[in-house]
This record gives C-alpha cells, structure tokens and sequence, in this order.
C-alpha cells in the first residue's frame, strides 16, 4: 500500500513527515529500573500525547476498533487528545471500558487494537494504548473533571446480584451491573481485591495505586465487596441464592498452577509464578524483614515458560538481584509475551534459552535446587491449532546453575466451585462451560465469564466478557419479572 | 476483622482462642481449617479448626506458639482483631459408620484430631483415642477427648503421665492385643505420622494423615502446599488436608517443611521502598 492509499483510507488531508514515526514513549532506563519496582513506563506528556494522538488518519473504516475486544471509539478518542481535550477523550473511551489506566499499560496491543491501525502497515501504528493510559493518568492528576467517571449512586435497586471474583471480568461485571442500577456485592477469597491485577502484575509494570484508584471508582458506584469469602467452602452457591441473591456471576478466574511433572519439581526453591509474584506483589517479601513473609531465590534463577506471567517472574527476579535465564521451548518469535514486556526483559538482562525445555531438577544433595537438566528441543510439522510438534533431541542434554526456578507454563481454572455447587458442569480442563451470547452456565442464574471460561487469556477480553455477561444478566433478571 | 473473644492458656506454648467469625462457623465440618493474617505486614498461616459454634457465630483455634506469627498471635489477648480470617478450607474428613477406628495425635494435633474423634463417635464408631505429648504438663484436650473415645491411652517423652515413649508405641500395643482396627488416623508431627503409617501399613489397616506443609493463600492459587501422594502433584489445602497415609511421600513433605531455613534474595532494599516498609511501623525480624 502505498502513502496516497494511506491518505485515501483516512480523512487527514496531511501527512508531514512524521506521520509514519511514533513519538517514543519515556522509560525508565534499563540500569536504573533494574535496581527499583517502579514503573518502567513514564507515559506521555500532554505535548507528546497531542503529537502523537494527531498521527492518526481518522481513517472512515477504522478498522482499530475491531482489534479492541470492547470496541471503543479509538478515533474520537484520539481526535479529542490530538484538540487537547483530554478530559473529552476519557469520557469517550469509558462508554466502553471501565478500566483504561489498566488497560492502557497491559493490553497486547500489538495483536489488538495497533495491529490493525492502518498506519503499521508502512509505519509504526498509532500508539493507542499508551494515548489510553495518558488520558487515564491525566484524570487522576486532575480529579475533578467530568469525564463520566462519577456515576451517581442509584437509588431504587432493582435486585440484588452477586459476583464472585475481584480479577478484571468481577470488578467490570460488578461496574456494569451498578451502573444498570442492581445492588452489587462482591466475593473475594483473598484478603485484597483485583484478581492478578493485584497478585500476579507487578508494580513496575501496573502500579498498585492505580488499581487502587479503579477500585475506589467501583466502590464510589456503591459496590460492595467482601474480602475472605471462598465461594464454595465460606458460602456456596446455594448460600448465595438463599442470601436473596437473584443473579449470581463467577469471574474467579485460571489460578491454578500447572506444573511439568519432571523430577525435582518438589525440590525446595521450586516455584509455581504465582507463589512467587504473590509473595513479591501481594504480600511484599521484597520488605522482608519489615514485612513478615519471607523469600529465597538465590543468585540464579531459571524461569520456565515464555508468556506474560515468566517475563513478569523474571523481570521481578532481576530486581531481587539474581542472575535470570528464562527457558522456552520455542522460539523467540514464538514468545506469546506481550512485546514491550520481552523486549523490557531483553534490556533489564534477562538471558533467554530458545528451543530447550526442563527434563530434570538436580537437588544439592539437601533438598534445595541446585541446576536444571533441560533438552534441546526440534520443531517438526505443523500441528492442527497451527503450532509445531516438538521433538527432544537425544543426547543433548545440559546443566543450568540454577538455586530458585519458577515455573511459569499456565495455569488452569480453580476446581472448587464445580466441585461444591450441584448443577454446574465444568469440561475436561476445569473451564466452567457458558452458552456462547447468553454467559450462561448449566446452573440456573449462575453466569460466568473471564478466564475461568477462557482458560488463560487477557484483561481487556475478561473485562469485555464481564461487560457482556452483566447485560445479560440484566436481560435474565428482566424475563424474570416479567 | 475477626474478634477474639476468649483466650486460654492451655498447656506451655499453648494457647486455646475463641473468635467471632459467624461465616465460617456456620460452615466447618470436621478436619477443615483457616487461613489468618494478624495484620497489614503479616504473613498468611494455616490454623485448624478445633471447635465451632453455630448459634454462637464464633470457632475455637488451639495455636502453639512456635514461629514469628504463631508468636505475635500470642502475644494478642482478649478484645484484639485478627485482621484476615478465611475458611473453612480444606476438603472435610470422610466420616462414615466403619466400626472401630484409633485417632492417633501427637502434640498440637490434639486440637485437630478431637472434633474428628467426636464426629466418629456420633457417626456410630468405637473410637480409640491415642495421644502423645513432650509431658504431662503438655497434654491438654483430656476431659473432651474422654468423652469423645470410648477409651483413651497417653504416651509421654519422659513417662510423667501415661506410657513412657512414643504414641506409636500405644498404637503397636493396641495392634499386638489383637484390637481389629477398621481405619487409623493419625495428626501430628511428619515424623509421627511416617511412622504411623509405615506400621498401619504392615497391617494393611486403612490409614488417614491430615498433613502440614507450608501454605500461602489456601486457596489453590499458589502451589506451595504441594505434596506427593502416590503418582500425583496435590495442592493440600484444596486436595486436603488429609490423604491416604500409605501414598503420601513423607521424605519429600519433611523438606519442604523447612523452606524457610533459607530466606533472602541479593538486592539491597530500595530506599523508597524500604521506607514505605518503615512508614507502616514493622519491627525488625530476626529469623533463625
Ligand atoms: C503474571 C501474569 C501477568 C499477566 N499479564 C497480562 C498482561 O500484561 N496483559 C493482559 O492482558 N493479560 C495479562 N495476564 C492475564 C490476565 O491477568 C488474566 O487474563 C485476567 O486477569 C483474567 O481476569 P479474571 O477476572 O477472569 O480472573 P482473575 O484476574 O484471575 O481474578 C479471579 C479472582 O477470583 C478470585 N476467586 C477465585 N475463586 C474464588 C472463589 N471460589 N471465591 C471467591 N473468589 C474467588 C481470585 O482470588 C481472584 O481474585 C497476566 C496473567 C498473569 C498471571
Ligand atoms: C492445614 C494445617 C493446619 C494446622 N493447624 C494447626 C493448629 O491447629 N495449631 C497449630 O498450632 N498449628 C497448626 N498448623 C501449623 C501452623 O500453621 C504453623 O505452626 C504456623 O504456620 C507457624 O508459623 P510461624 O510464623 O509462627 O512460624 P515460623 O517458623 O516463623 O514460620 C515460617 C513459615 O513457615 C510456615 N510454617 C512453619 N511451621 C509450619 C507447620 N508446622 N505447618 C505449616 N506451615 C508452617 C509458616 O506458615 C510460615 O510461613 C497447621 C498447619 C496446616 C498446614
Ligand atoms: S482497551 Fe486495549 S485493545 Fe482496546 S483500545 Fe485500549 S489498549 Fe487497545
Ligand atoms: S488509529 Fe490507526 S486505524 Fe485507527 S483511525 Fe487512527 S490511523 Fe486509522
Ligand atoms: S496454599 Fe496455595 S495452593 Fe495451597
């Protein structure tokens, strides 16, 4: 496509010469960040961001929008930053996502909304989640604009809906549900809301004050949450219907570990990430000792695994000061990370082992880690879901010095709510099955959505399929009146 | 907040806690347990669940004082708020008419094996109830366990109460005399319960361990409490607490049992960071 068919897309009638560059978005330098847990991004200053917000073409299709899982307006929103109505451009991007600070620093934009900007195909797409993030950030550091932040409380509430979960999915569902004027009341097994928001990313990459912040705004919107409640063992779901609950909507998310079954794997400084994120993020063993739970990683770690969850374990264990290698049994192409995170990882030090998997973990003769025995590893052809078989090569295995691994290779959803509520089927994998449309589960008034139905995907499409599930638990709860 | 209502001295190290949590209180079945944070800075620990009372909204925990926050716990009294409670967790114990069965405790597996053994009582069972302890001055839980067992034996380390040696060696008696045993279970220290299990095992009497590893949220998020149990990988607080006694792989739980020998990563405490950990008013922890 040449530069005149990009004008021809779009509306812009320019197009200066730095149209196809993005303005680069400041960071903390490498050397520095490794040795703190703030955040790497600095974000935009409103002159960038109007700079950057104006590269956009305007384009009439705005095919962007479809890559955005709650389809917000990227357009209008970027025109409003491009005018330097910041506060304009928020209340555009809330009709559709209650969460931008959030979703701005943490969506794989790259396979989302930019992947399809019209700009990338001969340039660097529009930097849209970073405008997301600015705007969000422009509004806490001046609260007392309108921006369709301060919904109003409302008074007659319709019915009361439950929804199980903190993670994105519960805390949108619980928005939505609000906002469409139910008396919402979360349950959340652990002692802070969030879901991995709170345990899972880390600080440097989504500050805890900001989703402190998203929280707050839920809260404003009269939700309530009660913190310590394990659906399933604390109340049931039976419990939840007898309470006067009409609706009840499970976010509880993918939080069960998975593990590689080799041997060694029960070997003292082997980690499953969310043990290990949980102690840094939730409950700050980095303190240690001025916080009371404690932490051993060793000089060397070995990270297993190449998505989001082992940047984070590896980058998190950069700034603990060890030496991180992480292994991955693709390639680096392959790496299902979000980009900015592997190349953040690239620059912080982290050593990658390509096309080699863990096969073994030598113990130091009393019980603690002392190397990992991994196998190199051979594409061969392709599989049906489109990924290549993996063939061990013999003879090649080889030692990594390692006191700590982390496994970082997925996780499943948690079994016990389908093992405590009659009624509610769950597959094979421990997925709880919903209609497609409807979020439905097998489970009359019982709706789910997010990673619990998804297995493993991300914020924003746990925040869309709460957003949706919301309205047709609004859609359900109106047949029933009527 | 979780209120604690009533604190009792037990034994030494030992104290007995009554606290306000209606929720879990109205859910507990014997052989559950909670997960409590005492404050902002605390860590997350695994209590049992030793008594609970519906109407009274309020459950019964048996602590011994052995760590950092076993130690902070104790140092709490009457009036003080837990800040974090969750629970009940953990499969309930499976309870069912079988016909005889011997709850074996050592230490402060006295507090978890007693509602148990009352539970078998009502279900129908002859409940033999062995219990070991360092000393007489150690034991506690006697009168409910009396009422609870149709017979009840003690073994002391040092012979001041009961039988002088080991509660296995009660176990080994009962066993020799010829008592038809349907199922064993056994609440203790790791080694106590190995060795319940290596001697049910020679007698191919069913045999149930409610173990301890180390645990985090409870929940089946982290995997810290992962243990071997035959072939499988079993989250204990989920899968758990109790399992097959002959399939656990002791050796490996022992282990990870003492994780926290080593603590400690190598980077300085960022200063802004530190202070933040100050600010919240910690006090220093020496650990070991
Ligand atoms: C380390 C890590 C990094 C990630 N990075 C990214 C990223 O950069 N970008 C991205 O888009 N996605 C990322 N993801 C994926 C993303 O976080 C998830 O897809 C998303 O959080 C799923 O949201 P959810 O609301 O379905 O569940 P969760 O966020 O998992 O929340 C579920 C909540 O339910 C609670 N819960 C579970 N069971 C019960 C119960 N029985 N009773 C009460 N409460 C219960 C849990 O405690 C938890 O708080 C990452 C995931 C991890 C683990
Ligand atoms: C299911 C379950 C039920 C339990 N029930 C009881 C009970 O009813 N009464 C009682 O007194 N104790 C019980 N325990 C043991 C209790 O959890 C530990 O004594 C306590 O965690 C020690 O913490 P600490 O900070 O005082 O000790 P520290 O030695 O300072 O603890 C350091 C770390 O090791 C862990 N840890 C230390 N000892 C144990 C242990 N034996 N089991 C598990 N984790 C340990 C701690 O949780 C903490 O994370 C139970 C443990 C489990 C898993
Ligand atoms: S929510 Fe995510 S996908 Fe949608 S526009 Fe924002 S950054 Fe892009
Ligand atoms: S963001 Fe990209 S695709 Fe969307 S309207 Fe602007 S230029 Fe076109
Ligand atoms: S304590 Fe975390 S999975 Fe069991």
């Amino acid at each position: 496509m040449s530069r005149l068919d990009l004008v021809e897309e779009g509306t812009a009638t320019t197009t200066g010469k730095g149209r196809l560059q993005r303005v680069p978005i400041p960071v903390q330098p490498p050397e520095e960040r490794v040795d703190n847990f703030s955040e790497v991004s600095l974000g935009y200053s409103p002159e960038m961001a109007r700079q950057e917000a104006a590269r956009c073409l305007q384009c009439r299709r705005h095919p962007c929008v479809k890559g955005c899982p709650v389809g917000i307006n990227i357009p209008s929103f970027l025109e409003a930053v491009a005018a330097g109505d910041f506060a304009g451009a928020l209340s555009i991007i809330r009709q559709d996502n209650t969460l931008p600070a959030i979703c701005g620093r943490v969506c794989p934009q790259e396979v989302q909304c930019e992947s399809l900007c019209v700009l990338g195909r001969k340039g660097d797409p529009v930097a849209i989640g970073a405008l997301e993030r600015f705007v969000a950030d422009w509004e806490r550091a001046h609260p007392s604009c309108e921006t369709g932040q301060t919904v109003k409380k409302a008074t007659s509430r319709k019915a009361k809906v439950a929804v199980v979960g903190s993670g994105p999915a519960g805390l949108t569902a619980a928005a939505e549900l609000s906002r469409l004027g139910y008396k919402v009341t979360i349950f959340e097994a652990l002692h802070t809301p969030g879901g991995v928001l709170a345990y899972g990313i880390p600080e440097f990459r989504l500050p805890k004050s900001i989703l402190a912040d998203e929280f707050n705004s839920i809260v404003q919107m009269g939700v309530e949450i009660k913190t310590n409640v394990l659906v399933g063992r604390t109340l049931t779901i039976d419990d939840l219907f007898s309470k006067g609950f009409q609706a009840i909507f499970l976010g509880t998310g993918a939080g069960l570990p998975r593990f590689l079954d080799i041997p060694g794997e029960d070997l003292n400084g082997v980690y499953a990430a969310n043990e290990f994120l949980t102690r840094v993020n939730l409950m700050k063993a980095y303190l240690y000792p001025q916080v009371d739970t404690p932490l051993y990683l060793g000089e060397h770690v070995v990270v297993v695994g190449g998505g989001n969850t082992a940047m984070d374990a590896a980058r998190t264990a950069i700034r603990l000061g060890s030496e991180v290698t992480i292994v991955y049994r693709r390639t680096r192409e392959d790496l299902p990370a979000r980009k900015e995170e592997i190349l953040h990882a690239e620059e912080e030090g982290v050593r990658f082992e390509f096309l080699a998997t863990p096969v073994n973990i030598k113990s130091d003769g009393e019980g603690w880690v002392k190397a990992v025995e991994c196998v190199k590893v051979i594409q061969g052809e392709r599989l049906d879901n489109g990924r290549q078989s993996l063939e061990p090569i013999p003879g090649s295995e080889y030692l990594l010095a390692a006191e700590s691994v982390i496994m970082a290779i997925g996780q499943g959803p948690n079994p016990i709510i389908a093992q405590t509520t009659p009624g509610l089927s769950s597959g094979d994998n421990g997925r709880i099955g919903v209609d497609a449309g409807t979020f439905k589960t097998s489970r009359e008034g019982v709706f789910a959505a997010g990673d619990v139905t998804s297995g493993g995907a991300t914020v924003i499409e746990a925040m869309g399929g709460g957003k949706r599930a919301a309205r047709a638990i609004d859609h359900y709860l109106q047949r029933l009146r009527s | 907040m979780y209120k604690i209502l009533a604190k009792d001295n037990i034994a030494p190290n030992i104290d007995k806690y009554i606290i306000a949590a209606p929720e879990v209180a109205a859910k507990t079945k014997p052989g559950q347990f909670v997960v409590l944070r005492l404050h902002e800075k605390g860590e997350r620990i695994p209590i049992s669940i030793s008594d609970w009372d519906k109407e009274a909204g309020t459950i019964t925990l048996i602590v011994q004082a052995v760590g950092h926050t076993t130690e902070q716990l104790a140092a709490m009294g009457v009036g003080d708020n837990i800040l974090d409670l969750l629970g009940p967790l953990g499969q309930p114990a499976i309870i069912e008419p079988v016909g005889t069965v011997a709850c074996v405790a050592g230490g402060v597996g006295t507090a978890i094996i007693y509602p148990e053994a009352r539970r078998h009582r009502e279900v129908g069972n002859r409940v033999l109830t062995l219990v070991g302890a360092r000393n007489r001055e150690c034991l506690f839980y006697q009168e409910e366990l009396a009422a609870t067992s149709d017979r009840v034996l003690v073994a002391t380390d040092d012979g001041s109460y009961g039988h002088k040696g080991f509660v296995t060696d009660l176990l080994k008696q009962v066993i020799d005399d010829g008592t038809h045993l349907d199922h064993v279970i056994a609440i203790g220290p790791i080694p106590m319960m190995q060795a319940v299990a290596e001697l049910t095992k020679r007698h191919e009497i069913k045999t149930t361990v409610s173990l301890n590893p180390i645990m985090m949220d409870g929940t089946g998020m982290c995997g810290a409490c992962r243990v071997r149990v035959g072939d499988e990988i079993k989250f204990c607080c989920t899968d758990g607490p109790e399992f097959d006694a002959h399939l656990v792989d002791f050796a490996s739980l022992l282990r990870r049992s003492r994780l926290y020998e080593r603590t400690g990563f190598k980077a300085a405490i960022p200063a802004e960071d530190k202070a933040e950990g100050e600010a919240k008013g910690g006090e220093c922890r020496c650990h070991g």
